[in-house]
Order: structure tokens, then sequence, then C-alpha cells
């Protein structure tokens, strides 16, 4: 009998077995379980249609409610359904909801999670939003599910789960300055392709991966769903544990589960890092892989740096060494992921300067934090695209529509690759401007 | 659940993502409100470019006229990973209060699929080749479920699907909420 993967051990500890295999369906008990402004109106109507008007979550330290997504807007809509979220929190008592308007308000979900303490080794987090799996940087199982699913968990702590073969994705080498961990996992989904880990688990594994910081890890989780994977992973090391103890406020304890050595993957893939060039996904697929120099030069309106994956500090900070004492040449849009992450904006320093003085100097636009145009929304979202623009962007979906106009062309790629590209106005190579 | 399905087809191409479905401009809307839920329907399907809209030809308004809630078409047909992209269940939807009954695509994204199944909106199938090529929207189709068959009532073709397997009970039940009561899971 061989061993088990990560992804598998935790979902039979889950699922109170000793052991689960690939195509296995179980029933698992949920750790945590999170919904935001998009999908939690709908979530806690199906979950008082079917438990009763009266009926109160299975466990209010283990729901919580981020509203992100359609915020800085005049959209009434928009803002009955955090209405929605604010009086289910009232009436449910519960203790993390992470309101608009409030000093608890955050941001962006997937990134709110690890800094508020929601996210822990070994446990299972489900949430409405299918980048949930950004989580799965802390060691843990982390996907997304539908309404009625989250309507389901609210009254029972369980759902039922198919067991996914795991892919294994392994990283030599030491990246080098004009890499991310965006190119990285844009490398993957080229590789493989948007259907290429379709009900599988992607596990990351490899030298390249433990020297990447917290955030970066999260990057590289954040769009296994790009590539259709159910969950991504990487093992805790002590970086993963240093964050996590940091910021685990409720205090749960939690184990924290590796990979058997004997343990079978349905496939591996090995990467030398030093070998890699930046990438850029061009319209309109994230599988429409292109190394920065096929497409070099090509002419852009507008760039945009933002959302849960691309809107991080570890993000910020690398765009703004590129952009600093120096001019955009096309509209740029910063986005910080959180209010945590616009704090930093103001703390961190290069040079003496903080963040936001260089991107205020270099001519970008700095916006509040929340999901803002990767996903388009209301029609007055900050950085939306109204127009059939050329955008480059370090969020993560360039399907036709993504982020407002269905004949707008978005391509991806890292905040350096970005950075370089507002400043040359054009798809330009990180490479070219780093000094 | 009915064993027979027959309408016509809306055909599309591959990785029609989610905001192809429904753009991401119409999740202020509510589904659990009724008079809100019908507005799924109307702009269902309205992120596609136009020009992959009801193939082979492209250009076909997914609605009528005579009705903007609903469409004359009953069965999506498409290629590859329908689905991909977000978690909204707002895409089942959207389908859903379109009219539609059942989706026929070569495989889906994984959470498009299971929230078609376990909010019990339409029937996800696959179909054992490409169909894309093979049908035309317009076409009046023929589902069995029982016998695993796509019919092509206008060309008199028929092909093979594969059986809905492990989640045919939860369909059969309307859904997981009534599949768990049914199964005891609960109350």
């Amino acid at each position: 009998m061989s061993g088990m993967t990560l992804t598998e051990k935790i979902l039979a500890r889950a699922a109170d077995k000793p052991r689960v295999s690939p195509g296995e369906n179980v029933w698992v008990n949920v750790d945590v379980l999170m919904t935001h402004d998009v999908c939690g109106p709908g979530t806690i109507g199906v979950f008082k249609k079917h438990f009763g008007p009266h009926a109160k979550v299975w466990d209010r330290h283990k729901v919580v409610i981020i509203p992100d997504h359609y915020i800085f807007t005049q959209d009434a809509m928009a803002h009955r359904n955090v209405d929605i979220l604010r009086e289910f929190a009232r009436e449910q008592d519960l203790p993390y909801f992470y309101d608009v308007g409030s000093p608890r308000y955050k941001g962006v979900c997937h990134i709110a999670l690890p800094e508020e303490g929601h996210t822990r080794p070994g446990e299972v987090l489900l949430g409405t939003d299918s980048h949930t799996c950004t989580a799965g940087a802390f060691g843990e199982f982390a996907t997304g599910i539908g309404n009625t699913e989250a309507g389901f968990v609210m009254g029972t702590g369980k759902l039922w789960l198919k067991v996914p073969p795991t892919l294994r994705f392994v990283f030599h080498g030491q990246l080098p300055p004009y890499l991310m961990a965006k190119d990285l996992i844009l490398a993957v989904i080229g590789d493989i392709g948007c259907d290429g880990a379709t009900y599988k688990a992607m596990e990351f594994d490899g030298e390249a991966v433990y020297n990447l910081n917290i955030e970066e890890r999260m990057t590289l989780c954040n769009m296994v769903i790009e590539a259709g994977g159910k969950n991504g992973v990487i093992a805790p090391d002590q970086v993963t544990l240093d964050y996590v103890n940091a910021r685990n406020k409720s205090g749960r304890s939690y184990t924290p589960v590796y990979s058997d050595t004997d343990a079978r993957y349905a496939a591996e893939y090995v990467y030398d890092v030093r070998r890699l060039e930046p990438i850029v996904a061009q319209p309109h697929s994230p599988d429409n892989k292109a190394p920065v120099s096929q497409v070099k030069g090509t002419r852009l309106d507008r760039a945009y740096i933002g959302s849960c994956t691309g809107g991080k500090l570890t993000d910020f900070r690398a765009a703004a060494q590129l952009l600093q004492g120096r001019s955009v040449r096309i509209d740029t849009f910063v986005v910080p992921a959180t209010t945590e992450v616009t704090r930093g904006l103001d703390s961190e320093r290069i040079n003496g300067q903080t963040l936001r003085e260089i991107f205020v100097k270099a001519g970008a636009k700095i916006g509040e934090p929340s999901c803002a145009a990767c996903l388009g929304g209301p029609a007055d979202t900050f950085g939306r695209l109204n127009a059939p623009l050329a955008c480059i962007s370090t969020t993560n979906r360039n399907f036709p529509g993504r982020m407002g106009h269905k004949e707008a062309r978005v391509f991806l790629a890292s905040p350096l690759t970005v950075a370089a590209s507002a400043l040359a106005g054009a798809i330009a190579d990180p490479r070219d401007w780093l000094t | 659940m009915q064993s027979r399905i027959t309408g016509r087809a809306y055909v599309l191409g591959d990785n029609i993502d989610t905001d192809q479905i429904i753009p991401a401009q119409y999740l202020t809307y509510n589904p659990a409100i009724p008079e809100e839920y019908r507005m799924f329907g109307k702009y269902a399907l309205s992120g596609v470019p136009d020009d992959q809209a009801g193939l082979p030809k492209g250009h076909i308004p997914f609605h009528d006229p005579s009705d903007e809630f609903v469409s004359p078409y009953r069965i999506v047909v498409a290629g590859k990973n329908f689905g991909c992209g977000s978690s909204r269940e707002h895409a089942p939807i959207a389908l859903a209060a379109a009219g539609i009954q059942a989706v026929v695509a070569e495989f889906y994204a994984r959470i498009f699929y299971r929230n078609a199944v376990n909010g019990g909106y339409l029937i996800p199938l696959e179909s054992r080749q490409r169909l894309v090529d093979r049908i035309c929207t317009g076409d009046e189709l023929l589902i069995d479920l029982d016998a695993a068959l796509l019919t092509n009532l206008t060309t008199g073709q028929t092909f093979e699907l594969q059986p809905l397997g492990e989640v045919r009970p939860i369909l059969e039940a309307g859904g997981l909420f009534p599949y768990a009561r049914k199964a005891g899971l609960i109350r």
C-alpha cells in the first residue's frame, strides 16, 4: 500500500478515515467557511430556505464573512448585498465579519484570511470564491464552492468532496531577480493548459518554492484554478509556521501534515527556474503563454497592479523597485488587496521613499483595497476596462470580458513585467529595466 | 428528473468561462430573490463574444426579441472545459433561468459541474466525442439519459454520452439538500 499525498492526508483526517484514495467521495468536516458580498447573499438565502428562517450556523467561530468585491461603487444593489451580510452577521453574532466602513474592513478575502489568522496547516477551508485555493500556501486544503454547497456547510459543517489525484510540480534552482512566483505559475498553466489540472490537486515543491516568501507562495497557489485545479498546496515549513503562529489570534491548535515519501502522484513536472524567462499570458486565456521576449513591444493602453494574485506588499515592492524615479507612459492603476497592504504602502520604503510616494511620483493612480477591476464589476469600478483597451495586469484571468469590456485585450504578467511595461508604454522585459 | 430532454441546441466553443456565461456586473442581483432570479435569464451568455455566439456561424442571439428573459433554446452544446473560471453559482442559475435544461460538453470545470449538480439546476452531460462541429445552433435534439444517447433530430445522427454515474442520484433527488435529506444526513 503506497503512502498518501498532503491533500489525501488532510481529506482523510477531515473525513475521520485512516486513508482515502483519489476518486473516492468522502464527507469532510469543514474548519473554516468563507463567503463575501457577491456569493454571501445567495448562500444565506440557501441556508435560510433549507434550515429555516431562525436557523443558526453550525459554528459561529468557523464562519468568516469578508465583503470585498463591489465596495467602492455607487451601485445600490451592491450596497444592498453588503447590508444582507451585515444583518446576517448581527443576527448570528458572528465574530469574524469584516464590515465595510468599519475599522475592521479588510478588502480581498484571500489575503484577509491569512492576515486575520484564519489559515492554518492541515485544515479544510471552503470559500464561495474560486481563488480560495490561495490558502493552500499554508499547507491546508482550500477550494472554491458554490452557494448551495456553502449554504449546506453553514448548516451542517460538512460537505461531500471527491478526493483529487495530485500533480506534483518541483522547482529547482535559485530564482533570478527578474522572476516572480507569477512567472512560475504562468509557465505551469501554459504548459499543462487551462484544463490541465481539472479535478486535480497541484502540489508545489523544490528549493525555489521554499525560498519564496509566504506572499509569493500564495501567488503560486492562487492561480491553480486557472489550470482547472481543485486545490494547490505547499507543505508547511518554518516560514509558514512563523506567519501562522504570529496571526492565529483565536489560538486554535492545528497539526501540520506532510506528504508521505512513497505518496503516489498522477504526474510530476520538474522545472529549473534559472532557465525560465518572464512569462506573459496573452488574450484571451491564462494558458496563452509567451516568453516576454516574444511579445515585447506590443502596444498597451493601461497597466493594472492589484487583486489577490498581484496586489500584495511583495507585488508592490517589486513594482516600486522599477517605478522609482521614473514616469509611467500609460494609465497605471495600483490597487492594494487589503487595508493592511495599504498601510504597507506608507510604511515600506525604498531608498527613503515610501511605496506610495514612488507610485504617485511615477504617475500611477492608487485605489481603495478591494477586488476592483480584476473582475470588472459595476461600471464605476476603479480601473475597470469600459472600452476595448489593451491592458497588462497582475491579476489572474483574461477570458473575454473579465476586466469589463468584452473586446478588451488583457495580458497577464508579474508585477515586475507590468511595471516595466507601464514605463515603456508597451510590453517590456523587466530585465531591461532592472538596474 | 425526466429521462428524456428535447429542444433546440445553442452551440458554443471551448473554455466558456463563467464571465461569459454571466458577466460580473450582473452578480449584484441576488438569486435567492425570485424577482431578481429572472434577471439572470436575461443576461445569460451575454458575455460571449458575438462571433462565438451560436456556432458554427456565430452572431446568433441567445434570446428571441419576443422574450428577453427565457431563451428559445433548451440545450447548450459546448466543447472543452465548460464553466471554467469563477465559483459563481450564478452561472448554472443563469442558464437554468434562461430555460436551459441540459448542457452537453466534452468536460467541465469542476466548480461549475458541482454547482449544476448540487443546486439541481440543469443536467451537465459529457459527450464521448466533440459535438461542436457536428451540431448546429438551432438543431432539434433528443437526449435519452437512460440510454446515455443524444440524437440530432435535424440530421438523424446519434451520439454516445458518458453515463451520469455517481451524480445521478443527486440530480434525481433535485440537488444536494433533497439528496442529503433522503439519505438521512439532514432533517
